[in-house]
């Protein structure tokens, strides 16, 4: 059968990708587009590890079909930072040491971000329950939170000058 | 298998009375699990997005129009509804992640038919409708009577929900839900318990509907429950008569997440503590 042509915005570029009708997003961003920050962790929506933004919205890149991509933008972990200067999550996790084997760290990112992008002072509280989509089976979560929030603080630091 | 997003309910109706395979899809949150478990494909998958009326949540001459298809999180986002009908908003908030939550549906949480879905008890509770459209046109439905069992509901062939109707509450009215998972966060309920609670001038309850999730194939309505809270003060007498009524009335499994004995248990202490949430906020006039 003759695959779907999807025409789309990826962190600010325009791109065109072919895929199957049932393929995930997830699929299509890593095999077709070469995006490889995006990871399958369960391919079931429970881990956060393919997080992306799609038309603004945190979701899943796994639960969504490649196809419903057509016409939308879409913001990867690849799109975070401002060409070489990271982004402060980005930085914050670094210096927090926020990782360990790094799987679902594009995921954190990603969702990090979206909580950042609509609420910039967020509390702890609000910050587990933003990233209660997201598993991460090393770190044990705080200095994931920590870094999130050093990263807020940073980040109002910068827009106050 | 082919993916199709329409642009008019007349074209999905066509699909799925053509093919018997082919299933609608709001947020896939339950469909790709399911598929990647082993359940046979659908042939088309047709997503319901690309309909306006699928996704808008609107208020329209004293009723809330709900998109069957719209994410939950323009329910939480939507301040007005959530003072209307708050129960029904924290269920939508319960349900899943963030990232689930800017994907998964009311409709798809109905048509999935999982016991434990927990925006159907408050759905209830409200006597929300369903309006479906099919074959023969557009009908409407009580949401109560669109699930039959776990993973069936009464749609027809060709049949598919557009969205919820659900009037606004009269004054001194309001809901509430609760639910009990194993932890804090992303987990499916053991017990759901949903409470609307109206009370009259005098702090007397003057209706009461009760709806327990996850303790039978479908939710279960607790008329004894009413029958104790109508024409009373809401008082730990009567709190307790409601808590016995709904452990009796509850009819659940053992399984993973909890037994029969502990699942009666939390039925009467979350649908106690529904109906005082409700009437607690009632009593502060309730969404008006």
């Amino acid at each position: 059968m003759s695959r779907t042509h999807v025409s789309c915005n990826i962190n600010g570029d325009d791109v065109e990708f072919l895929c199957d009708a049932g393929e995930s997003l997830l699929d299509a961003l890593r095999d077709e587009v070469r995006l490889m920050g995006a990871k399958e962790g369960c391919g079931t929506g429970d881990c956060g590890a393919c997080s992306i933004i799609l038309d603004g919205r945190l979701q899943c890149s796994c639960l969504v079909f490649a196809p419903e991509a057509d016409g939308a933008t879409i913001v990867t972990v690849e799109g975070i930072a401002d060409g070489d200067h990271l982004h402060p999550l980005q930085e914050c996790f670094l210096e927090g040491a926020a990782l360990q084997c790094g799987v679902c760290t594009p995921g954190f990112l990603v969702a990090a971000k979206a909580l950042l992008d609509r609420n910039p002072d967020p509390t702890e509280t609000e910050v587990r329950y933003a990233l209660a989509g997201n598993l991460c089976r090393c770190t044990g979560y705080d200095k994931i939170i920590r870094s999130v929030l050093v990263a807020a603080d940073r980040m109002k630091e910068e827009v106050a000058g | 298998m082919r993916y199709v997003a329409p642009a008019s309910i007349a074209e999905v109706v066509e699909l799925l009375i053509g093919d018997p395979e082919a299933t609608v899809f709001a947020g896939a949150t339950d469909l790709v699990p399911q598929m990647r478990a082993g359940r046979p494909e659908p042939s088309v998958i047709i997503d319901l997005k690309k309909i306006a009326r699928l996704t808008e949540v609107s208020l329209d001459n004293g009723t809330w129009r709900v998109g069957a298809a719209a994410p939950t999180s323009d329910l939480t986002d939507n301040a007005a509804l959530a003072a209307d009908l708050p129960g029904l908003v924290h269920a939508a908030g319960l349900i899943g992640s963030d990232q689930i939550q800017n994907r998964a549906s009311l409709g798809g949480n109905l048509c999935n038919a999982s016991p434990a879905a927990d925006s159907v008890p408050p759905l209830v509770v409200n006597d929300a409708r369903a309006v479906v459209a099919g074959p023969g046109g557009e009908r409407t439905v009580a949401v109560a009577d669109v699930p039959t069992g776990p993973g069936r509901t009464s749609l027809a062939p060709g049949e598919f929900v557009v969205e919820f109707e659900i009037d606004r509450p009269p004054a001194r009215t309001s809901d509430a839900y609760l639910r009990l998972i194993p932890r804090t966060e992303m987990d499916i309920a053991i017990v759901g318990a949903a409470a609307r609670i109206s009370l009259d001038a005098g702090g007397n309850c003057s209706e009461a509907t009760i709806a327990l999730g996850a303790v039978a194939p479908t939710v279960v309505l607790v008329p004894a429950a009413t029958e104790a809270l109508v024409g009373r003060p809401i008082s730990d007498d009567v709190l307790a008569t409601v808590a016995a009524a709904c452990a009796g009335a509850a009819s659940p499994i053992d399984d993973k997440r909890g037994t029969i004995a502990y699942r009666r248990q939390v039925a009467g202490v979350l649908a106690k503590r529904a109906v005082a949430e409700a009437a607690g906020r009632a009593g502060n006039g309730g969404g008006r």
